[in-house]
């Protein structure tokens, strides 16, 4: 039960996008077609469960032991970047047509701080195995969410002519993404 | 090649500025500008740890291989966001609780492994100094700024200083997330036109605007994935 309340949370109330700001770069960058945007989000998805697994093994059963809990961020970070050459080899090997489709986007995922975030919010909420996948996997399907919401709303509005010179582009994505982010303010009575 | 150390601060500050001219490291520049000081604590730190790598990257880069030189610049700039983490723990313990867990992700910072790429790799030690100040500053005033805009509006202060009138309701909704969304596009807009006003003035074609994380060190394969991708 814990954990669907973990879930719910991670995905409307703590939406990684518009209320944890982490992931912002491909949330504006990618976002211009729905296509690409829901291959971002699956990419993410599919990284950040991944990554949540392999830092929640490394922090308990190596950093703890050895007391290096200090030296997390740079363990997270090479773990994150071995992780996401490997999966970029592994899919180019089993799963050309996934690889097709997902490969494109998996070295953007690095530098992308969801996934490092999500790593380090499981460390400090101090959650178990299970707990850092469905927190990790809540919160990337909220990605997908925000991201594919935002695509729809931009092949809408980019090319209207309406929108002042300047505002074009960004700084309108950026007000968009406000007032989507006030929109899932409404969820936060969802879970006490 | 010599450069003038004015210029290439200056190129950091407004030419190049991180935030809103490049729309780079938004992420901490969304989520920590909830007041001028906060947001000037994290510039001030971000700008420590570029100005570090910078002068650090630019003085190895003879030795470090092309292949791998985006995982040594990540365990370096790691190597700094610990001891910045370490220096702001034991002295700004109160930063530390607001800036929370966007200090450790300075490492994924796309301003800092953007100048790494883009400057330090290419360019002298003394040059990469002075683009890592430039860049921190710019950062760093782009943040301030944000900072006590959301501030004023939300909270009637400006460095817990109160500016408005007793009767001045605040807005909560400026330092809430939505607000800093808003308050940051209003801010690249205003940038704009001022830049395309100068730009009229000068009689210089008019500046053309990143479209997304353009600057960032990964553009080369995010621009193949905007243009290629999807199914």
């Amino acid at each position: 039960m814990e954990l669907l309340w973990i879930f719910l949370g991670s995905i409307f109330v703590n939406n990684i996008i518009l209320s944890l700001f982490l992931g912002n770069c491909p949330f504006l960058g990618v976002s211009t077609k729905s296509g690409t945007a829901k291959g971002m989000g699956v990419a993410v998805i599919f990284v950040l469960v991944l990554a949540s697994i392999m830092t929640w093994l490394a922090y308990n059963f190596v950093l703890v032991p050895l007391d290096l809990r200090y030296l997390y961020t740079l363990a997270f970070i090479l773990i994150i970047a071995a992780l996401v050459q490997f999966v970029e080899l592994a899919l180019k090997k089993i799963n050309p047509a996934l690889y097709k489709s997902l490969g494109i986007f998996l070295p953007l995922i690095t530098t992308n701080c969801a996934v490092l975030g999500v790593a380090v919010i499981n460390m400090n909420e101090g959650y178990g195995l299970a707990a850092s996948v469905v927190n990790a996997f809540g919160s990337s399907a909220g990605f997908l969410l925000a991201i594919i919401l935002m695509a729809g709303i931009r092949e809408r509005i980019d090319d209207n002519a309406d929108i002042p010179k300047c505002l074009r582009g960004l700084p309108i994505a950026l007000v968009t993404a406000g007032l989507m982010s006030i929109a899932f303010m409404g969820f936060a009575g969802l879970i006490k | 090649m010599k450069m003038n150390p004015l210029k290439v601060i200056k190129n950091g500050v407004i030419t190049e500025n991180p935030i809103l001219v490049q729309c780079i490291g938004l992420c901490p520049a969304l989520a920590t500008s909830t007041s001028a000081v906060n947001g000037m604590g994290m510039g001030i730190a971000a700008a420590a740890v570029l100005v570090g790598s910078n002068v650090v990257i630019s003085a190895i880069r003879k030795f470090v291989p092309d292949e791998i030189r985006i995982p040594i610049f990540i365990v370096l700039i790691a190597g700094f966001v610990t001891v910045t983490q370490f220096l702001i723990s034991g002295f700004f313990p109160e930063l530390d609780k607001s800036l929370g867990i966007f200090i450790p992700l300075i490492v994924v910072n796309c301003v800092i492994l953007a100048r790494a790429e883009a400057f330090a790799f290419k360019n002298g030690a003394l040059d990469s100094l002075f683009d890592g100040i430039g860049t921190g500053l710019g950062f760093t005033i782009a943040l301030t700024a944000l900072g006590a805009a959301r501030e004023l509006l939300g909270n009637g202060t400006i460095f817990d200083i109160k500016l408005t009138p007793a009767g001045f309701q605040p807005g909560l909704l400026a330092i809430l997330p939505p607000g800093g969304f808003i308050a940051l596009g209003i801010f690249m807009g205003a940038f704009r036109k001022y830049q395309e006003r100068k730009a009229a003035r000068q009689g210089k074609p008019e500046p053309v605007h990143a479209a997304g994380c353009a600057g960032c060190a990964m553009s080369g394969q995010c621009g193949a994935a905007a243009k290629g991708g999807g199914n």
